[in-house]
């Protein structure tokens, strides 16, 4: 399988603290990788500077072959890289649809206004909001808002979307429809990154997990063998029983 | 496209009575009036484009008038140039040092950009006021000469006023025009949040630059025309800071963001302004009352009138640009 990305030796510091350390890892094509570990683990710090959010202290990110470590933001969407946010970010005074066409506009394949529009209404089709397309960003729900977020991002046409717990703060019902929608968003060619803390979703979800403790790789690997994985159940885990439990439903 | 939209028509109607008005009967008082009214909706209307549209607080903006008004002036005066030449080579000049001053400081966001913007403003008055070709403190005046030209001052007066008209028109046009676009839609992603405009694909920061850039350009055409009229300039009537927060002033009270309110706080707020001015009571009154104003706009009704409008009839939203 050739990797879509290829993260080689990538910091990240603040000041003192070191909150991303020497991390490597690969994401390959058609793939659902899973990012989890303890609260300040360096998740969403390392998601920032796979973005261009922030600049990488040494290292080297690369996707498509494309070396995209120093890239900003705007030019990663370009090549084909969406996020979502873990706060949500949505544009309050604009409309659903708006904030859509935003990102189809400004996406991968850079759209007029019109054709915008048609891959806005179509994305929010897809998510389960056709019908409230001319609401104002504000009076959504949070689970509508982290929905806008996901057909923000997926307008944008991205080869690679990254996730940043986008389950989080739903309830049961709002999970279970999330889920369906990321196994869609896959099966119709997306390779998905995905940060959670739910662990029964991510298990389910992710082809393979990478671990992250104090910013640095703790392990990586497919979903049962990472939560057998005897530091990753002292660091976050806690139940050296969890694989068995969550991966047993299906 | 533009010529679909009831607005374009309604920008055209404005200036066909701008112009007709005053026409019958050669009324000039009246001119004289309306011309106050076009300069404060062109000055609006640009710095809804920054305010409005973008976010970014220009409390600077009278700077590109001031600028436009000198070298239109300079040129006409003291080069010879044709009017209408001297006023477009005042917009791309100005729009070109407005590019270079965005460029730095449109990396600074809230307050620090709105301070940087009076720190524009106040130094390129006082280079002026030590600018020899322009005359320092004591400004230029206009040779009579460039009036021959055009067959007469009485005549050159009508023809300025008809290319204000004109510089008013292509500023609501202008507005009408980013405001269905998409760039304009990039700049309202950037007001409404700029970080997340960026991930989602913006070029924040040439997007910034240009519409800075853009803000400036029919300003110093207006400032070119308008101190044509006056007939003298100097650094104090050019960049008076007084205008600038007018202006911000009249786009708060008839709405930032549109177009329309824009064009309604600029008629509203000269029209407050010359009813206090002439009032013997209330004449040192007027920018108590203008401040007092703002206060209220931003408190009670921050979207100013269109945006009250839009509250009471939400579907009005996509009927008034």
């Amino acid at each position: 399988m050739t990797p879509l990305l290829e993260v080689k030796n990538v910091s990240k510091r603040f000041g003192g603290l070191l909150a991303v350390s020497d991390v490597s890892f690969t994401l390959n094509q058609g793939e659902i990788l899973g990012l989890i570990g303890p609260n300040g683990a360096g998740k969403t710090t390392l998601f920032n500077v796979v973005n261009g959010v922030y600049k990488s202290d040494g290292g080297s990110i690369r996707f498509e072959g494309h070396d995209i470590a120093g890239e900003l933001p705007h030019r990663v969407v370009h090549l084909g890289l969406a996020r979502t946010h873990q706060i949500v970010q949505p544009l309050n005074e604009m409309t659903v649809e708006d904030n859509v066409t935003v990102g189809a506009c400004f996406g991968r394949e850079y759209l007029g206004l019109g054709a915008a529009r048609a891959v806005a209404r179509e994305v929010l089709e897809q998510v389960g909001m056709g019908t409230r397309g001319k609401l104002l960003a504000r009076s959504l729900t949070i689970a509508g808002k982290k929905r806008l977020e996901v057909a923000r991002a997926l307008a944008a046409k991205p080869k690679l979307l990254l996730l940043d717990e986008v389950l989080a703060g739903l309830n049961p019902t709002e999970i279970a429809q999330m889920i369906e929608l990321v196994r869609t968003i896959r099966d119709r060619g997306v390779s998905v990154f995905m940060i959670e803390h739910l662990m029964q979703a991510v298990m389910n979800l992710s082809d393979r997990i990478v671990v992250l403790n104090f910013g640095q790789k703790l392990a990586e690997g497919r979903p049962e063998e990472v939560a057998r994985d005897p530091q990753v159940i002292e660091a976050y885990l806690g139940d050296p029983n969890i694989a068995e439990k969550l991966t047993d439903r299906n | 496209m533009i010529l679909k939209r009831p607005s374009f028509w309604l920008i055209l109607i404005l200036s066909g009575i701008f112009i007709y008005l005053p026409l019958r009967g050669q009324n000039v008082p009246l001119r004289e009036d309306l011309v106050l009214v076009a300069v404060a909706i062109i000055l609006s209307s640009n710095l809804n484009l920054m305010i409005g549209y973008t976010g970014y607080v220009n409390f600077g903006h009278i700077v590109f008038y001031g600028l436009g008004g000198y070298i239109g002036l300079y040129l006409t005066t003291v080069r010879g140039w044709n009017l209408v030449v001297a006023a477009f080579a005042a917009g791309v000049g100005v729009s070109f040092l407005a590019l270079l001053f965005g460029l730095g400081i449109l990396r600074l966001r809230g307050a620090y950009f709105a301070l940087a913007t009076i720190g524009v403003l106040e130094a390129v008055q006082a280079f002026v006021m030590n600018f020899n070709p322009w005359g320092r403190s004591t400004g230029m005046y206009l040779s009579f000469q460039s009036y021959q030209s055009w067959g007469g001052a009485m005549r050159a007066l009508w023809i300025d006023y008809y290319l204000i008209i004109g510089v008013m028109a292509a500023s609501l046009v202008l507005s009408l025009g980013i405001k269905i676009s998409k760039f304009g839609l990039g700049l309202f992603a950037i007001r409404e949040n700029e970080d997340a405009a960026a991930v989602l694909g913006v070029n924040t920061t040439v997007y910034k630059a240009i519409v800075y850039s853009v803000s400036a350009f029919l300003p110093a055409m207006a400032g070119a025309f308008m101190f044509f009229k006056n007939g003298m300039i100097d650094p104090f009537v050019a960049f008076e800071f007084m205008l600038s927060l007018e202006g911000i002033v009249m786009l708060m009270l008839g709405g930032q963001g549109s177009v329309t309110g824009a064009a309604l706080g600029a008629g509203m707020y000269e029209w407050l302004r010359s009813y206090l001015l002439t009032s013997p009571k209330l004449s040192d009154f007027q920018l108590v009352i203008a401040g007092g104003l703002l206060l209220v706009v931003v408190l009670f009704a921050p979207g100013g009138l269109i945006g009250w409008v839009y509250r009471l009839v939400p579907r009005s939203r996509g009927v008034i640009e």
